[in-house]
């Protein structure tokens, strides 16, 4: 697959035609980043890590940059927040932070600022670029060099935020072919504890390009929940990542959730890179009609006695294609590794499609490392069983479907997410078939 | 035949063994009682040589040799059996298979013949019947899957096959029922003679109903605080074990006085 | 590892030796005379001629591919010597004829080829570098209408089902090593088994690398008709040698309705010393189809040797309810690779197949499993178990899974486990208890870890795998 010379250089345009005062603090690592994505391009089917997903109809596209936020008023916003208002929300419409539509609650050792305006001031940011890999991986570049705004989170030495941050990157871009480059950074230094919520929301139907990517440092002994809900409404293009570096005893907790868009491709790495560092990276995914959804994830144990457990569940209607990819690297000195990793798939139609490939690198010896996919229709013999009790052919596929995704939403610790994303699921079922989510 | 002299041993940096003196006689059977935490299993595995523990004094000696110089196949080879608290699985070998190995390598070590799977079939045979073992079990894997009365009986099963001159009954009685502790300790039983000596390590007196021994020696703390004959066992079954620890703190008490 | 267990001394490979015979060799280097050499060589008919040039061209226009988890230098193809035959060798010629210096050869391969004192219930093919010495028991075979010969005596005898078969199943251009084997090969076995007949004997062949500096490409093509069964058993080893040969085989494998094949291999090749200096690279292409209903294909693999081992031995599951196996165990020490798996093609409705890989990895070798499951939209109640498991021994090796799961009808059932432990210290000391030493322990608790696969060879395989795989890991504790 050859793309066209234009992708590369229609991205390269408009990285020179940034002015000086938005690049920031940070031309250097901008200007270096769009280097690198010159140099990369878009990645072909040829990339082992894009196998089984074609970003040709992102390449073939010209996308462009938003200049700033399309106005909207508070109360379009309600249908897609799951949030309360002792929660500290920012809401970024078309990547541009809307101060009007966002609260922030002040809260001791908790620093909590906008990314482009910390730039724009010429200020320098700590740690942004130092964990996203913007060398050999495009879209982190391509972010890296375009970034617009998006949440800057510090939590000092032992706080522990009690609330949810909820981040909402809402497209409402009034012309279509739009691009929005959302870039986070979540600090957590040494035994902080905090949660951080990522929505992407669309909407409008025309198609759009969301490229993002969060940076999250843990300190020794910090725990962080992170939530990615990803519904973005149908004629979007979704890339994201999401990248963690975990000190000693560090704990990340990571849920991804996707069941909007025309693709998207979600990464969750992290690195455990202490002794006694642990994470739990669940996640699931719900598409019909002509959707591609992709995750990979990938766990790198990098010290000893370090521990990780995920769960990725897919339910796949329609035509669509539903790809995860999960690596588990445990390097030598990493021993002791703990680790556990299952993906598992409903197909709920003939002409849906996954293709899963869960993997294990491991060269240590003295580690407990299993994984597991299975891939398969809802069991016939369950189906019987409850048509036997009474129900309907329907509510039992429904609630068999509504099982299978049950245990994996369980996981989330947000009771107010939790409760949404099940709805979400509910409502999206019915009469066993998976409705469209724009409908 | 074994003489332990001021052991100490050491699991990572914790010390368990604190000085234990100890010593095992042709034809005698020892009781080494104590509770949880006292070191008891600890002593029968620095006995075996499990390479978990670290010997930072004392000696052992076991037939005027120096076991603690000896790998722990080496010790097996010269006749020292444990009978392990919970038995190791090895998923798709035989017991058959298992035990062949061993009885060849032991014999090899004593320089016997070795013996084909037929002939070995014999003597499994005679030894299974010892304690009501079923003979399908020789084809199962290693312990996989045993109930935890199945492997302990197993454990009597080998000891039987291997005829060793000093076996060590690590809690062989914990959870099993009054039946099959009845099966074991007949097993046992069947096996003395007064060539060959056992250590026989428990928490509870009831095993020394069925397998007599000639000395009871209590342990807490890693060192031996009592040694008796069996009604030792008895008194500490009424008493139990703070008896001893009281007695001992006021000794203590009474010493610094 | 625990200080515990001792270490071990590495055992010589005991098939490294050469035989001394004069061979009948061609020029180094690959052109296309050399692939007319090859072809005049056995006197082949102008249409295989063409296949082989028509290979050879298509070859020219590939690349090497370096996908796999693997690592070598650069092979240069023109460095090599692509036939050697001993001169003593005719061809067509009966057994009585063989030169004895490679009879012995087999004799200290543990190989007879007087029919009378081999083993009975197996006949073998021979091969001894570019060429087949000979085959054992094809008369009693011919009784029951099966053809077991050398590949170039089937071209002269059998055109017809050559023709029919040859690269239905590794197409000359398949990838990168099939298209050069399809071009140079030289030898390699035929097997023909006939409508409704059960083959009465294990068909084997085992093959010897000696001379030196020469690649080895034989071609393996098994045809069973309707209704028939056959077990088939491989061999293979060479002589220790500093430098790296290529084996690149292709085998093929065809089932008709209801037909059966069983294809075993205990791979030795020679894999190099503890340091990676020689060895054989072993890149091979197997596939099977089934193509008639009810077929079944099963691959068994000990892979042992080889400084690098690259195959996945393949089932297309054309025929309806047809079935695949693959049962591999996988061993790498010292600084051996391997990136070795299966792909299973699910085409047929309610077409069945199962994975059990066992990887082992000692001293600074690495392990990759490498497989595919696909279904396709068309397989209906298609189904897949896969589990494979991973044994570290010491802190310097590497086990590595790859699955490729794609699935593409939702009646579909696909299953993988997989798993990586080491050997438990706990099962090493109990084991030391009862009286055996660190190697033996380690040998009965990775044959056991094994079981499953070596219960799918046939017998004298199986007792070979299992004494093979005790010498394979010598040396990796200490």
């Amino acid at each position: 697959m050859t793309q066209p010379e234009t992708a590369v250089d229609h991205y390269v345009g408009m990285f020179e035609s940034l002015d000086h005062a938005e690049a920031g603090g940070a031309g250097e690592l901008r200007r270096r980043a769009m280097d690198r994505f010159a140099g990369l391009g878009f990645p072909t089917m040829k990339n082992e890590d894009w196998h089984y997903t074609s970003v040709a109809p992102i390449a073939t596209r010209s996308f462009n940059r938003t200049g700033s936020p399309t106005s909207l008023s508070a109360g379009e916003l309600d249908q897609y927040l799951f949030d309360s208002p002792d929660w500290t929300r920012l809401v970024f419409v078309d990547g541009w932070l809307a101060p009007e539509l966002s609260s922030v609650h002040d809260h001791p050792g908790v620093q909590i600022s906008d990314l482009s305006s910390m730039l724009r001031e010429g200020g320098k940011v700590p740690q942004l670029g130092t964990i996203a890999d913007h060398e050999t991986v495009a879209f982190t570049a391509l972010n890296t060099a375009l970034m617009q705004d998006g949440a800057v989170i510090t939590v000092a030495g032992n706080v522990e935020v009690a609330q949810p941050i909820h981040l909402v990157f809402l497209s409402a871009h009034p012309v279509p072919q739009a691009a929005s480059f959302p870039r986070n950074l979540v600090v957590l230094e040494k035994g902080a504890r905090a949660t951080v919520i990522e929505s992407y929301v669309g909407l409008r139907d025309e198609s759009y390009l969301t490229v993002s990517v969060t940076e999250i440092a843990l300190g020794e002994g910090a725990r962080l929940e992170h939530i990615k809900v990803q519904n973005e409404s149908a004629g979007a293009f979704h890339v994201a990542t999401i990248q963690a570096r975990q000190e000693r005893d560090s704990d990340l907790h990571s849920f991804s959730y996707a069941s909007g868009a025309e693709l998207s491709r979600t990464n969750v790495n992290t690195l455990l890179d202490g002794s006694g560092s642990s994470c739990t990276m669940n996640g699931m995914y719900m598409v019909s009609g002509s959707q591609h959804v992709d995750h990979q994830t990938s766990i790198e144990h990098a010290q000893p006695n370090t521990t990780s457990r995920e769960i990725y569940k897919g339910i796949l209607d329609g035509h669509s294609h539903g790809v995860f990819n999960g690596k588990v690297y445990v390097r030598p000195e990493a021993q002791k590794t703990d680790g556990k990793q299952s993906n598992n798939n409903l197909l709920l139609s003939d002409h849906a499609r996954v293709d899963t490939k869960p993997q294990l690198e491991i060269f240590a010896d003295d580690v407990k490392c299993t994984h597991g996919a299975t891939v398969g229709r809802l069991d016939e013999v369950a189906l019987f069983y409850m048509k036997s009790r009474g129900l309907d052919a329907e509510q039992a596929r429904t609630l068999l479907i509504y099982a299978f995704a049950a245990d994996v939403l369980e996981e989330i610790t947000v009771k107010p997410v939790k409760d949404a994303l099940e709805a979400a699921v509910f409502a999206r079922v019915r009469g066993g078939k998976l409705e469209m989510a724009s409908d | 035949m074994l003489e332990i002299k001021g052991l100490r041993a050491n699991i990572g940096e914790n010390e368990i063994l604190k000085g234990i003196d100890l010593t095992v006689n042709k034809g005698e059977i020892h009781a080494v009682m104590g509770p949880n935490g006292s070191g008891k299993s600890t002593l029968a595995q620095v006995i075996a040589g499990h390479p978990a523990y670290e010997v930072t004094a004392g000696s052992v000696t076991y037939d005027g040799q120096d076991l603690l110089d000896m790998e722990p196949e080496e010790r097996a080879q010269a006749g020292i059996f444990l009978a392990f608290q919970y038995p190791v699985e090895i998923p798709g070998v035989t017991n058959a298979y298992f035990l062949r190995s061993a009885y060849n390598a032991v014999r090899k070590a004593r320089g016997e013949e070795e013996v084909d799977p037929l002939e070995f079939l014999d003597v499994m045979e005679e030894k299974m019947k010892l304690v009501d073992m079923d003979p399908s079990m020789l084809n199962r894997s290693v312990n996989a899957g045993f109930s935890g009365g199945e492997k302990k009986r197993n454990e009597i099963v080998q000891l039987a096959v291997l005829n060793p001159r000093l076996a060590i009954l690590d809690e062989t009685d914990s959870g099993l029922d009054i039946d099959a502790l009845r099966i074991v300790a007949d097993g046992v039983n069947k096996l003395r003679t007064p060539e060959k000596s056992a250590i026989v390590v428990t928490h509870y007196q009831r095993l020394l109903n069925y397998i007599v021994p000639d000395f009871v020696h209590v342990l807490a703390g890693g060192r031996i605080v009592k040694s008796g004959g069996k009604e030792l066992a008895l008194e500490l079954e009424e008493h139990g074990y703070d008896w001893i620890q009281n007695e001992q703190s006021a000794a203590g008490a009474g010493s610094r006085a | 590892m625990s200080t515990a267990i001792e270490s071990l001394v590495n055992r010589e490979y005991q098939y490294g030796f050469v035989t001394e015979v004069e061979a009948d060799t061609i020029p180094r280097g690959l052109n296309e005379d050399v692939v007319r050499a090859i072809a005049a060589k056995k006197d082949e008919p102008e249409w295989m001629v063409e296949w082989r040039l028509k290979a050879y061209r298509r070859w020219l226009t590939m690349t090497e591919p370096h996908w796999p988890n693997v690592t070598y230098g650069p092979i240069d193809y023109q460095d090599m010597i692509y036939y050697s035959a001993p001169k003593s060798v005719k061809p067509l010629a009966s057994l009585d004829e063989v030169d004895p210096e490679l009879l012995r050869t087999y004799e200290k391969l543990g190989i007879s080829l007087t029919e009378q004192k081999f083993l009975a219930g197996v006949a073998v093919d021979a091969i001894f570098d570019s060429v087949s010495v000979g085959t054992t028991f094809k008369e009693e075979l011919g009784k029951q209408g099966i053809i077991f010969c050398s590949f170039g005596e089937a071209i002269q005898s059998h055109p017809d089902l050559v023709q029919k078969y040859l690269g239905t199943v590794v197409p000359h251009s398949d990838n990168f090593f099939a298209a050069l084997n399809a071009a140079v090969f030289s030898d390699g076995s035929f097997c023909y088994v006939p409508k409704g007949v059960k083959c009465p004997m294990e068909l084997s062949t085992y093959f010897r690398i000696n001379a030196a500096d020469t690649g080895q490409f034989e071609r393996t093509l098994i045809v069973a008709e309707e209704g028939s069964s056959v077990s088939y058993l491989e061999g293979c080893t060479a002589p220790k040698r500093s430098g790296n040969q290529l084996h690149a085989a292709v085998v093929e494998l065809v089932a008709l309705d209801n037909a059966s094949i069983k294809y075993s291999t205990v791979q030795n090749w020679y894999a190099g010393d503890a340091e990676g200096v020689g060895g054989i690279y072993n890149f091979v292409t197997k596939r099977g189809k089934c193509v008639g209903v009810n077929s079944k294909i099963s691959w068994t693999q000990v892979e042992t040797g080889s400084a690098i081992t690259w195959k996945y031995p393949s089932v297309i599951l054309q025929g309806d309810n047809s079935t695949g196996e693959f049962y591999s165990v996988a061993v790498v020490n010292n600084r051996q690779q391997a990136d070795t798996g299966t792909k299973m093609i699910h085409i047929g409705k309610n077409t069945k197949s199962t994975i059990i890989s066992k990887g082992i990895s000692a001293g600074r070798g690495n392990n990759s499993y490498r497989g595919q499951v696909k279904v396709m939209p068309r397989a209906t109640g298609a189904r897949n178990y896969t589990q494979c498991d991973s044994m570290l021994i010491g802190n310097e090796c590497g086990a590595h899974t790859f699955p490729y799961i794609e699935v593409q009808n939702d009646s579909a059932m696909v299953e993988h486990e997989a798993s990586t432990s080491k050997i438990g210290e706990d099962q090493i000391f109990y084991c030391k208890q009862r009286g055996l030493n660190a190697e033996h322990a380690i040998s009965i608790i990775v044959s056991g870890f094994c079981k499953e696969v070596f219960q799918n060879l046939p017998m004298e395989f199986a007792v070979e795998a299992q004494q093979l795989l005790g010498i394979s890991l010598e040396g990796s504790v200490g």
